[in-house]
């Protein structure tokens, strides 16, 4: 009997921290930034100073459940959002027109624009990519490829175009062809990436010259980021960022995936990668050797005078700013509406020192953040349980459940085949 | 007492594991989570375990031989027995998703060593779900054979998505099948047997075989015979319906 009073304690605390965090994104040349929070989408145009606002004929809001990516083209023109909400939103950075919805069967986990901005790509929960031509007649979304029933947290293009790279929770980074017509499917795999030993959480490309599909950089629950070479899948370096940032030792007896690399982002000549850690208030920098295949801790960027953990990046390649938020769809059992908190990191680059921006300093200045945070000023003692919130959801979502033997024998007696015979 | 125990599972007479000792479930849901260990890569699967005759130590193993046959749901494991005297000098492996059919044809293949010494030591069983972890234990190009013999036929449309042999699944299977590579599927449900072959007739990586190569092959034959699926099948005067694709490179893939 305890043991499935328990048992039903764990299964209800499950289900009250299924929240999102919040998401940003910037525009490849820095004319607007976005974030997402709970079903939100806030958009800021960085060239008018003010709110960007969003157009859509389905009418507001824009979507009705919790936003699990956001993402613009490399090309500027097209921004998608897609979540929980099931429905996949293209729209056009210039109006800010939503340019059509599509419909998905399952919650949206990722989305990914093509290099040439003609193929938009999502991810649904059931671990099927599925691609949109956006200059079609018909924008109807066709399955494209498919992980076996394994939820992909990321997706992303090779800067060259030719590969579609999907990660997935069974630590899997799979490498596809993006064919011509990718309509008929691909169905070549060019190579599968392994050696992560948890689920991964992030993917992101390194620009190289010597080679034009990059290099591929994963983040992932075992609290390491991984370089690799998608053509063959080999794994070119392993950096243990969470040891590196010096988490591990402060915190000796911390729980498993307390370190989970939440996201990461690379600055355009890639030789410098900004990662996001739970638990981490700041970031860590690593620095990439592009030549040599290499990755190197570079340092540890603390956010001072408040508990930041961010829980999504962007960069602004121009401006050498990286763009940081911090928040959460909804706190369990508080009344907190959606909260986001944005912070810049300027002077990210392998000479200068980089320097955490007051509020007063930040692009855009107090309407920009009143426009991304819903507040210019936001209350500080919500971001360390938002940041616990999120991470709870992150491993519930991504981390097998592991039943103790006996209580695996319990759950047994209640399947519903040995149910029919009792 | 133990030791007892694990002898009255073995029959007196053959010396091989009685059946009745490791009765399980007919079906195993593929879509659940895994508790059982997985290799994290190919380079992970430690060969020594598995044929330790051919690879007495883990460091001493030979990268260039490698498993080339793939039973995917080996069930009892009776054509891997065929495959082993049939191709003395290829290794083959059985991956099972049910544990006690696993242990059943491990402790098979291990009296079948002991009783014929020398022989028997190219075969071996892993119990895994392949539908997600087939990368985990092959390398790009690295098969020869995939056999997937009467596998569960999942009538209802909304668990077609757990046939072994679906449109995306083969997408792997292409990957690990080097080009020339031959699958073999064979069920006694014809409308299982339409579904396999149908989807590997439109699969741009797959090509039918000829009746002429059918016939050439000695493996085909086996299909059939050698399981115990195969051959309860045949006892009942049941049909089969096979169909069987080489693995080729589409004329389109260029880059």
């Amino acid at each position: 009997m305890e043991v499935e009073e328990a048992e039903a304690e764990v299964e209800s605390n499950r289900d009250n921290v299924e929240v999102a965090p919040a998401l940003i994104s910037v525009h490849p040349d820095q004319t607007s930034v976005a974030v997402a929070v709970g079903p939100d989408l806030r958009v800021f145009d960085l060239l008018s100073g003010c709110a960007a606002s969003l157009v859509d004929e389905c009418g507001a809001p824009f979507h009705k459940d919790s936003i699990r990516a956001i993402r613009y083209g490399s090309g500027g023109k097209l921004f998608v959002s897609a979540g929980d909400d099931k429905t996949v939103k293209i729209w056009s950075t210039e109006s800010w027109r939503c340019v059509c919805t599509v419909s998905s069967e399952k919650r949206v986990s990722a989305v990914a624009i093509s290099e040439d901005g003609c193929h938009v790509c999502f991810a649904d929960k059931f671990g099927v990519v599925w691609v949109v031509d956006v200059a079609g007649s018909d924008r109807k979304a066709t399955p494209l490829l498919s992980h076996y029933c394994s939820i992909i947290p990321s997706l992303a293009f090779s800067p060259d175009g030719r590969f579609i790279v999907s990660a997935d929770r069974d630590f899997k980074i799979r490498v596809t062809n993006f064919p011509k017509n990718p309509l008929s499917g691909a169905h070549e795999i060019q190579s599968f990436c392994l050696a992560h030993t948890e689920f991964v959480s992030c993917l992101a490309f390194v620009h190289a010259r010597e080679c034009p599909e990059g290099l591929l950089v994963s983040g992932s629950g075992d609290s390491t980021v991984r370089l690799w070479d998608i053509s063959s899948g080999a794994l070119l370096d392993t950096c243990e960022v969470a040891a590196k940032a010096g988490l591990l030792e402060s915190n000796g007896e911390a729980e498993e995936h307390s370190h989970a690399v939440t996201d990461l982002c690379t600055t355009l000549n890639g030789s410098l990668i900004a990662v996001a850690i739970q638990s981490l208030q700041g970031i860590v920098l690593l620095s990439c050797d592009v030549s040599a295949q290499t990755l190197s801790f570079s340092k540890v960027v603390s956010i001072a005078g408040e508990a930041f953990v961010p829980t999504s990046l962007g960069f602004s390649p121009g401006e050498g700013k990286l763009w940081m938020v911090t928040g959460v769809s909804s706190l369990p059992a508080c009344n907190y509406p959606p909260l986001a908190r944005v912070r810049v990191i300027s002077g990210i680059d392998v000479e200068q020192e980089p320097v955490v921006v007051r509020d007063d300093d930040i692009p855009g200045g107090e309407r920009l953040l009143e426009t991304l945070q819903g507040s210019a000023s936001v209350d500080e003692s919500a971001f360390l349980a938002a940041a616990e919130a999120v991470k709870t959801a992150m491993c519930n979502l991504l981390i097998k459940k592991q039943y103790p033997a006996d209580n695996r024998e319990s759950r047994k007696k209640t399947r519903n085949d040995r149910k029919l015979k009792n | 007492m133990p030791e007892t125990e694990v002898k009255a599972t073995i029959s007196k007479s053959t010396g091989l594991p009685r059946k009745r000792f490791y009765r399980a479930r007919a079906h195993s849901n593929p879509l659940s989570d895994s508790h059982f260990p997985v290799p994290i890569s190919p380079s992970q699967f430690d060969y020594s375990l598995h044929y330790p005759q051919i690879f007495p130590s883990s460091d001493q193993v030979d990268g260039s031989r490698k498993v080339q046959f793939a039973d995917i749901g080996c069930g009892f494991g009776g054509l891997l027995i065929s495959l082993s005297t049939l191709f003395p000098e290829t290794l083959m492996i059985g991956m099972e998703l049910r544990d006690k059919v696993t242990e059943y044809v491990k402790e098979r293949i291990l009296s079948l060593r002991v009783t014929n010494p020398g022989q028997y030591q190219n075969v071996s069983v892993v119990r895994t779900n392949s539908m997600k972890y087939i990368p985990n234990y092959f390398e790009k190009t690295q098969l020869t054979k995939m056999f997937f013999l009467f596998p569960d036929p999942h009538f209802k449309e909304k668990n077609h998505r757990r046939r072994v042999i679906s449109p995306f699944l083969l997408d792997e299977y292409a990957y690990v099948l080097k080009p020339g590579g031959v699958i073999y599927t064979i069920t006694d449900v014809e409308e299982l047997g339409d579904w396999m072959k149908s989807c590997l007739e439109n699969h741009p990586m797959f090509e039918a075989l000829t009746e002429k190569e059918l016939e050439a092959d000695p493996v085909v034959k086996l299909l059939s015979s050698a399981t115990e699926e195969g051959q309860k099948v045949a006892r009942n005067g049941g049909q089969t319906f096979q169909a069987v694709c080489r693995r080729i490179v589409p004329s389109d893939q260029t880059s």
